[in-house]
């Protein structure tokens, strides 16, 4: 990795995070193509890499924001709780299908997002009335 | 639908989708608890990070089973990470929504262009 590649994983990695201070999420969506961009990883080490990420993103952000008075922790653990059985579900699935079609899904998931964001803020409204 | 069955479809749905696709599945929780749980959005950000505390855990156990996972890249990801959420939820009531998405939906974006190219 050189100096260009650093750059790029950081900064990808500190909009991420911020990302799921703003949002809610993880920031998976973006630790996951910074690996493979910048790191060389395949899709699958990414994505189970990216988990390391998500767990101490996701422990600091609850922190900050409880202190907002923004987090319903009951409701929060009965849903991780919950989870195993999808996640479980999700693991096993990520393990067989092939690598390709893993990312092109992966890529599909980035632009329902970006769409959605874009509508959330009005983004497409404001571009049609130009 | 009662209100425990609502949160376990919640759960099943974002545990699939972090299992499947590396992510924390705040993208499906947060929608959900807003929709089917009147949520208010701020309520639901947070809440939905507690759960990917969890979620993303469960996950990384069930992907490090199979031996994917990388620790040490996975630390130097995650630590500019939980720079970027003490940022953003820092500025979530001051900097406008408006235009950390644009910023956010460009980077979405890029990505998936590389990814698919």
């Amino acid at each position: 990795m050189d100096a260009l590649d650093w750059t790029g994983l950081l900064a990808l990695a500190f909009f991420g995070g911020m990302a799921g201070g703003l949002l809610g999420v993880g920031g998976g969506i973006l630790f996951v193509p910074a690996l493979v961009i910048f790191s060389g990883e395949s899709q699958l080490g990414a994505e189970a890499t990216s988990l390391v990420a998500i767990v101490l993103v996701s422990i600091v952000g609850t922190w900050r924001q409880r202190r907002y008075g923004n987090v319903r922790l009951r409701d929060g653990l009965i849903v991780g709780l919950l989870s195993p059985l999808g996640v479980l579900a999700g693991v096993v699935l990520a393990n067989v299908v092939p690598e390709r079609a893993l990312e092109l899904s992966f890529a599909a998931v980035q632009l329902c997002l970006a769409w959605q964001l874009a509508r959330q803020v009005g983004l497409p409204s404001r571009l049609a009335k130009r | 639908m009662s209100r425990g069955l609502r949160l376990a479809a919640i759960a099943t749905a974002a545990g699939a989708f972090s299992g499947l696709f590396g992510v924390g599945g705040g993208t499906v929780i947060v929608p959900l608890l807003v929709l089917w749980l009147a949520y208010q959005q701020r309520e639901a950000t947070g809440t939905s990070l507690s759960a990917i505390v969890v979620i993303g855990g469960l996950a990384a156990v069930a992907q490090a089973a199979y031996g994917n996972v990388h620790l040490g890249k996975g630390l130097l990801i995650g630590v500019p990470g939980a720079v970027g959420v003490v940022a953003g939820t820092a500025v979530q009531q001051r900097v406008s929504e408006r235009a950390v998405a644009a910023a956010f939906i460009v980077l979405l974006l890029v990505s998936a262009a590389v990814l698919i190219f």
